[in-house]
């Protein structure tokens, strides 16, 4: 979706401001938030790519306000609801006001090593061969799904080389909507500057997406 | 069940984010859909056992072992899980070397990827729009912004993890450091240089 997510190339934010011996965290909520994003996440109601989607579609005005863990946080509260777990009501008067969903699973303190080191691989076997190798020309789909993807809109409809094949991988497209896995080849898609940015861009600055499939069309 | 925790509140409760995410947990707690005592030990794996000082392990066996740096080349996720760092926005993992002629940059414009298995939580500066907008189109003006000037002959080769690929950078070696252990180099790896905002510190510092 043309979301406040799809932030490369745009203008006016200002300088990056690194902070100096930034802390890990700027506030105790932050922890909880971080925690409880992870720990309802493994619930297994819901995937990182519908995650990433209930975090673009907050009101772009509300993501451009918001600190990281404030999206996070502000993200979860959407996904609980979606699922059932969680009436509005109860989130504004700050207390369970009876069962909602069911959780197929929670994780406990003492899985919690042991889930994070595991981790959630998306690497999936993919019938037939890549369509594309290494060096082959392509040119990016143009397209503007109301929906969630990963291709960039600065990417959309430039010509680029391939890089690498990457293998399998869930495609997010489809799977942050549980419209299922369809797994396809993702590739490193090298471009130059001048191809993305046109008119004065740096012309030995190249930019790399990696991209599922079927973004791509031989070129 | 009210929960216990409230040696984690420290927040003034006039902080309306503060309110709202402590809402939320006690009504999730009260579900049963989480163990709050989960969440300190996932916060505690971040504040205390996975961090920067992984990855800078890896770059430092890179530097000083070319077979170990040839894998790490060839299938970082492999290599790195050698020295058992795993896991979590670490599951499919790329390393790019930075080289006299090109110098590798890694952003995440769509939302805040980072390779937590070796770099841990990012620093807010990495997720805020600022940076996400700005590496992508202008690298060098980002660079300038943390003290890096490269020569104007560098290439700048910006990736956007824009899929479920891990980057870290490898930076240069820096000259002068070539009877250092792996520990001593592993000092001279900061966070910045294996995200691309930074370089590795001169061996003084080791």
């Amino acid at each position: 979706m043309n979301g406040p997510q799809d932030l490369g190339g745009q203008m006016g934010f200002g300088p990056v401001a690194p902070e100096k011996n930034e802390p890990l965290f700027h506030a105790d909520w932050e922890k909880r938030a971080m925690g409880m994003t992870i720990a309802a996440g493994a619930m297994g109601h819901w995937n990182i790519d519908e995650s990433r989607h209930a975090r673009e579609s907050l009101h772009p005005a509300d993501y451009y306000t918001s600190s990281y863990y404030e999206i996070w946080a502000k993200a979860l509260e959407i996904l609980l609801k979606r699922h059932g777990f969680v009436q509005p009501q109860e989130l504004d008067e700050g207390r369970s006001l009876g069962k909602g969903t069911q959780p197929k699973r929670v994780l406990k303190a003492e899985n919690v090593a042991a889930a994070l080191a595991k981790g959630g691989p998306c690497d999936r076997p993919v019938a037939g061969e890549p369509r594309f190798q290494p060096s082959d020309r392509i040119r990016t789909h143009n397209f503007n799904p109301e929906t969630h993807t990963r291709l960039p809109r600065y990417a959309h409809g430039k010509l680029g080389v391939i890089e690498a094949v990457r293998g399998g991988f869930v495609f997010p497209d489809s799977n942050a909507h549980g419209k299922g896995e369809n797994p396809q080849y993702v590739y490193t898609v090298v471009f130059t500057a001048p191809e993305i940015w046109g008119d004065g861009a740096d012309p030995i600055l190249t930019v790399s997406i990696d991209a599922w499939e079927s973004y791509l069309e031989p070129a | 069940m009210p929960h216990d925790h409230d040696d984690h509140h420290h927040d003034n409760e006039l902080d309306p984010m503060a309110a709202r995410v402590r809402a939320l947990e006690t009504i999730l707690t009260e579900k049963g859909l989480i163990d709050p005592q989960a969440i300190d030990v996932i916060v505690d794996t971040y504040e205390t056992k996975v961090g920067p000082r992984n990855g800078a392990k890896v770059v430092a066996k890179a530097w000083s072992d070319p077979e170990y740096a040839d894998w790490l080349k060839r299938d970082a996720t492999a290599a790195i899980e050698s020295l058992s760092y795993t896991g979590r926005q670490g599951e499919h993992m790329q390393a790019v070397f930075n080289t006299p002629d090109t110098h590798n940059l890694v952003v995440c414009t769509l939302c805040s990827c980072y390779p937590w298995s070796v770099l841990g939580l990012p620093p807010v500066w990495y997720k805020s729009p600022p940076y996400r907008s700005k590496a992508v189109i202008d690298p060098r003006g980002v660079l300038v912004e943390f003290d890096v000037i490269l020569p104007e002959t560098t290439r700048i080769r910006v990736w956007d993890s824009t899929a479920e690929l891990r980057y870290l950078v490898v930076p240069m070696r820096p000259e002068g450091s070539e009877g250092l252990s792996e520990e001593q180099l592993a000092r001279l790896v900061t966070r910045d240089s294996m995200i691309g905002t930074g370089l590795a510190l001169a061996p003084e510092a080791a």
